[in-house]
């Protein structure tokens, strides 16, 4: 399992998820570091991510675009607090609006990143607080969750084809 | 249906405290009077009172009057909702996190550009 636990906290309204990779602190770090390899990832396969401004340093700025099945797009940013490569990471994350400036109205989330490298496997914490209920009310209303369960079974059969490969591979 | 923001804040408001949520565990089988549940903790039968009324405001518990006593039940819709927007977080990020494990299986060797 990649996910080895998530705790949640309702008095914090936080959400805490801890995953192992068997691979080195530098190589997840390009995870978050590469644009590239970024946009791979963050958005649904069924919202494609393009990522535009990527600057992870303090005061930096992520900026990116998801394209729905119809063409639809919808805009995102981050806003970097703190970094420290390759085990750090610091940012909020909040929804853009159609020209990409931070809509002040709509919700954001603090997320904090953290990588430890040991014997080969790295342990990723990720910590998310809400910066209030009604915000995280805000998110559901605009079907920012709804496109992800359907991603969550895709992802099953893409690593378990992963897998399957890098046996083969071996 | 769309449940009003003032609605949710006053639900997440009321779930933000040990007490409050400790209620509702006792209040989901049984249906306790305010006076019982205030035996169980260390504070004033006003204190419990008034973590009662705040969970009521919320629409986490109802209120039924019984004789001379005034019995608790929680709303198990109600938590679920709140608990919902945590479950449906955390879905996008193990799809995210899988996403991730899978660029690793496929990019093992990848140099930062």
């Amino acid at each position: 399992m990649t996910v080895v636990s998530v705790d949640r906290d309702l008095d914090e309204l936080t959400l805490v998820l801890v995953a192992e990779f068997e691979a080195p602190v530098e190589r997840v770090w390009q995870l978050w570091s590469d644009p590239r390899q970024l946009e791979r990832w963050w958005g649904p396969p069924s919202h494609p991510s393009t990522v535009e401004e990527h600057e992870l340093a303090p005061g930096g700025s992520v900026t990116y675009f998801m394209t729905g099945p119809g063409g639809e797009t919808s805009r995102g940013w981050w806003r970097v607090t703190a970094v420290d490569a390759p085990t750090s990471l610091e940012f909020t994350d909040g929804f853009a609006d159609a020209s990409g400036e931070p809509d002040p109205a709509l919700p954001t989330t603090e997320a904090r990143v953290r990588l430890a490298e040991r014997d080969g496997v790295t342990r990723m914490e990720l910590r998310f607080r809400f910066d209030s209920a009604k915000r995280m009310k805000q998110l559901e209303e605009w079907g920012a969750f709804e496109v992800f369960p359907q991603s969550v079974a895709q992802m099953d059969e893409v690593l378990a084809t992963a897998q399957d490969t890098t046996q083969e591979a071996g | 249906m769309v449940v009003g923001d003032e609605e949710i804040d006053r639900l997440f408001h009321a779930l933000a405290d040990t007490t409050r949520r400790d209620i509702l565990h006792r209040c989901i089988d049984g249906e306790p009077s305010v006076s019982r549940l205030a035996d169980g903790y260390p504070m004033s039968f006003a204190a419990v009172q008034k973590h009662v009324a705040t969970l009521e405001r919320a629409g986490l518990v109802t209120k039924q009057r019984r004789g001379r006593e005034t019995l608790v039940r929680t709303d198990a819709a109600a938590v679920e909702r709140a608990r919902r927007v945590l479950d449906e977080l955390e879905e996008a990020w193990r799809g995210r996190v899988g996403r991730m494990a899978d660029l690793l299986a496929e990019m093992p060797e990848s140099r930062a550009t």
